[in-house]
């Protein structure tokens, strides 16, 4: 075995996107190879959990975790990596702040197990059969991992030192980080590596911002023909950009549409979705009630469209099930 | 016009709601104060947090209040046309609305988050306000919106003891 500094790399509830950027590196993948000696990636190689388990603690220089936490081994697999780990890493929306799967938390265990294998429209299940945890089999028994009432993202688990965010990752931010953290001049416990302005601050059409917005309606992107050059806001649409982290190269922007958020909310503010909440509220261009709530309307999906990757790192995490109908 | 508390000490069960309560400088904390002074009596159960306006109250305060264990959040600015800053309490009755909107959908009850225009000579509209929030709080329980949230793990422990027993569930 080389004496290069050895990475992990792990997907917990995901979608496979952020190994996918892991490879859009594309030739800069070769230097990082070049650089560390890859012990554990399941996705692509054949290494094994018990492989992980027969190193010494902390004999990982870094360990990239993505996807967010819903199922007991997924908890389990944290845990090891954490102890295995010098560094561990949330990359990704989803072990960042829980990304999409942490929309799960707008319902529970009990209501998604009821849809998924009882009444969603293409399920066949007429015994009624359940996930088990534990399920006898030609005389042996199989195992499942348990799943959680609520999905978290990893430093909800355990102690995370740097976080890299997006969903997925662009590689530019992907190879600021292993850079960063191959430079050994490493920045304090907590950082997200990325840069901490707000996404407006970089946007190409901050100049057409104006001052004072005052937006009458709000509009989808499909209910309207997007100007290429105008502020999003000010053309009605919910662009997240005043309350995200820029770095992403505002690849949706020049893709003319609105930023959905996934960069996650900069250090200095602690709930992405009242922040955002609270600038474009303040934006509305009206002052009596009934006009206000007429223009509300307009976000039929409050919690999609303000938590849509951070639900599970929000101030309240999850929607309180007991006051509604599951 | 509701009563006061009867038993500041608590119900049966010694549970007591608290609700966290943003005045505003100029009319509603002014209220709270002549109230005060004229000696009213209404329910102790508001944490009274002064801020210079209403329009101050950014929606993340509301959000920390209840993800520490508050079971209701007032808010109280100037009447329309009287802020101070001539239209902060414009921009907390835009965010008030859509805040109240996203709580919904996290599944708080309505009675929770409340919005009113107290002026600093109305200290019996502030007693009645009080009063009328402790009690419907107090009649919906705690809201139990501490994080982390106590029940995420539900159900897996069933699961964890049947299989020591050797029984699927």
């Amino acid at each position: 075995m080389s004496d290069k500094p050895k990475v992990a790399f792990y997907w917990c509830a995901s979608c496979g996107g952020c190994e996918e950027a892991v490879v859009d590196l594309a030739e800069k993948i070769l230097d990082v190879v070049a650089a560390v000696d890859i012990v554990f990636w399941p996705v692509a190689l054949d290494f094994k959990k018990s492989d992980v388990e027969a190193m010494e603690d902390g004999s990982i220089l870094a360990s990239f975790v993505n996807g967010a936490i819903r199922t007991t081994e997924q908890e389990e697999m944290a845990h090891l990596l954490r102890r295995k780990s010098k560094v561990l890493v949330a990359f990704g929306s989803c072990a960042h702040l829980g990304g999409i799967p942490a929309l799960a938390n707008l319902w529970d265990r009990e209501s998604i197990f009821d849809t998924a294998y009882r009444t969603s429209p293409s399920t066949v299940n007429p015994d009624g059969v359940r996930p088990e945890p534990s399920h006898p089999h030609n005389g042996d028994r199989v195992h499942l991992p348990g799943f959680y009432n609520t999905v978290r993202a990893l430093d909800q688990v355990t102690s995370v030192d740097y976080y890299i965010p997006g969903c997925a990752p662009t590689p530019n931010i992907i190879a600021g980080a292993v850079e960063t953290l191959l430079g050994g001049d490493l920045p304090p416990a907590g950082t997200v590596l990325a840069p901490d302005i707000a996404l407006c601050e970089e946007c190409p059409r901050l100049d057409t911002k104006p001052q004072e917005l005052s937006i009458e309606r709000f509009r989808r992107p499909h209910e309207v023909l997007i100007d290429e050059e105008t502020c999003l806001l000010a053309q009605g649409l919910l662009c997240m950009g005043p309350a995200t982290r820029a770095g992403c190269g505002q690849l949706c922007i020049r893709g003319n549409m609105p930023c959905t958020g996934c960069f996650g909310p900069t250090s200095k503010v602690r709930d992405q979705g009242a922040k955002y909440l609270s600038a474009i509220a303040s934006m509305l261009g009206f002052e009596d009630e009934a006009a206000i709530d007429r223009a509300l309307d307009g976000i039929p999906d409050p919690i999609g469209t303000f938590y849509r990757y951070g639900l599970a790192g929000s101030l309240l995490r999850r929607r309180k099930m007991s006051s509604v109908e599951a | 016009m509701p009563e006061p508390t009867e038993n500041p000490q608590g119900s049966a069960d010694g549970w007591q709601p608290k609700i966290v309560a943003f005045f505003c400088n100029w009319c509603t904390y002014l209220a709270a104060d002549l109230a005060g002074t004229s000696r009213m009596k209404y329910a102790p159960n508001t944490r009274v947090i002064r801020v210079m306006c209403s329009g101050r109250v950014d929606p993340q305060f509301v959000l920390e209040a209840l993800a520490h264990g508050a079971d209701g959040v007032l808010i109280g600015g100037c009447h329309p046309g009287d802020c101070h800053y001539q239209s902060g309490n414009y921009k907390a009755l835009r965010r008030f609305r859509l805040l109240k909107r996203m709580l919904l959908a996290l599944g708080l009850e309505e009675e929770r988050v409340r919005l009113e225009w107290i002026s600093a000579a109305e200290a019996d509209k502030l007693r009645d306000v009080v009063n009328e929030m402790v009690a419907q709080v107090k009649a919906l329980g705690p809201a139990h919106l501490e994080t982390p949230p106590e029940d995420w793990a539900v159900g897996l422990e069933e699961e964890a003891e049947a299989e020591a027993e050797g029984v699927t569930v």
